[in-house]
């Protein structure tokens, strides 16, 4: 007997959630990024203003100078919701892991030249306290910010700080214990190369626009402080054996390269909206770069010496030509 | 006339990524949506590039992952690791 095996399709009647289907311009499945970003951000009709802001609305996009027709434009390249952020990290989590009990067991710290692991306690733990308030300017612009493409994105960056965090901590551990995390937060408080970040850090917190705290903190330190201390430094430390600390620190390296891509998307799409938007990131950038750099300079002339003051002046070379790439208004 | 070639992937959501990532990439190809898969025609020739369905997905993506979205291609595959080439062998 032939057999004759016939499809019949059915078409479902919707692809995706009605208000993703107006944002696409069609009725087409929509990715679960698209799905789970578009226009989660409440807003509309609240009837009474927050009594700790009468100014404003509880949700409100007014919060900062900048000024977007669509806020979903500021969309994450990296397509992070929940479930593929979550898997994202917990694999670089499980390398960073495997890297630590390594050098953990092998007492691969201990063939660092002891001078060097002294700049090493004194440059790199005392970062924890940096990390932290990055933790907490995260929090804030996602607190106050507008739209969920930004403050998703900005809210899982507050987790990975606090990570960065820990995982320094557990550096910290290997590097001579409580002991050594006791010392780094009395050089975070009291050593005079210090002061200046931290000085910087606690004026990142109390920035009043949230997305002037996004350009202070991810680009202006970040982009100066990343590359000075897991390249510059690290390479440095290579001299002095220091082959096991760029291991326990690759998670840095890896987490600043594919997080530098979310911000200079961010960074691009509002630049590209209007000039107001351009003078706005251009002075925030100007001011906060500037600051940055001099919070670093200290530390890097204390761990480079006098080579730091050029290192540093490359680095600086070298984000201002992003920034310009991002259309962001640079040295005027 | 030149002869189609043609690769067929599931609707999945990573597969949606890797057919906006073929029709970018190839102007003549002709998507087919059937339940569950899509039939991906082309005359000639057709390539894919890890560069543009990483940028679809928004990760690094590895070529060879295609099988796990791949239900069946026709023609003769040149694969290396930054493009994956079908054509008929003339």
């Amino acid at each position: 007997m032939a057999l004759d095996i016939k499809t019949n399709a059915l078409d479902q009647r919707r692809q995706t959630f009605a208000h993703i289907a107006r944002r696409l311009g069609e009725d087409r499945p929509a990715s679960r990024y698209e799905e789970a970003t578009f226009d989660l951000q409440p807003g509309g009709a609240h009837h009474y203003r927050p009594t700790w802001d009468p100014a404003h609305e509880l949700y409100d996009a007014s919060r900062t100078g900048i000024v977007l027709a669509d806020w979903y434009v500021l969309k994450d390249p990296r397509q992070f919701y929940y479930g593929t952020y979550t898997i994202a990290r917990a694999r670089m989590m499980e390398a960073a892991e495997k890297a630590l009990s390594f050098v953990e067991k092998r007492n691969g710290f201990a063939a660092i030249a002891p001078e060097w692991q002294d700049t090493i306690r004194f440059y790199l733990l005392p970062l924890r306290h940096v990390e932290w308030g990055a933790n907490m300017n995260a929090c804030s612009i996602t607190d106050l910010g507008f739209g969920a493409a930004i403050t998703q994105a900005t809210m899982f960056t507050a987790t990975d700080r606090l990570g960065i965090a820990q995982i320094i901590g557990r550096i910290g551990l290997i590097a001579g214990g409580g002991q050594a995390l006791d010392e780094g937060k009395r050089v975070w408080m009291d050593a005079p190369e210090w002061q200046p970040m931290r000085r910087l850090v606690e004026d990142s917190l109390v920035i009043s626009d949230w997305f002037e705290m996004f350009v202070a903190q991810f680009l202006a330190l970040d982009g100066l402080l990343y590359p000075l201390v897991y390249d510059l430094f690290d390479l440095a430390g290579q001299a002095h054996g220091a082959s096991s600390l760029s291991m326990m620190t690759e998670f840095m390296v890896d987490w600043r390269d594919e997080v530098t891509r979310w911000i200079d998307a961010v960074l691009r799409a509002t630049a590209r909206e209007s000039d107001a938007n351009r003078d706005h990131l251009g002075r925030w950038f100007a001011h906060w770069e500037q600051r940055a750099a001099e919070a670093l300079a200290p530390l890097a002339t204390r761990v480079l010496g006098e080579a730091g003051i050029d290192a540093l002046a490359g680095l600086r070379g070298e984000l201002a030509k992003r920034a310009a790439g991002l259309g962001i208004p640079v040295g005027q | 006339m030149t002869q189609n070639v043609s690769i067929t992937l599931q609707n999945t959501d990573e597969g949606r990524g890797i057919i906006a990532a073929i029709m970018a990439d190839n102007p003549d190809a002709v998507a087919n949506r059937y339940p569950a898969m899509t039939k991906i025609d082309c005359p000639g020739r057709l390539v894919m590039n890890r560069e543009t369905i990483s940028t679809e997905l928004g990760r690094d993506y590895d070529l060879q992952e295609l099988n796990l979205t791949l239900v069946c291609l026709s023609g003769n595959v040149d694969e290396d690791d930054d493009r994956l080439l079908i054509a008929w062998n003339a």
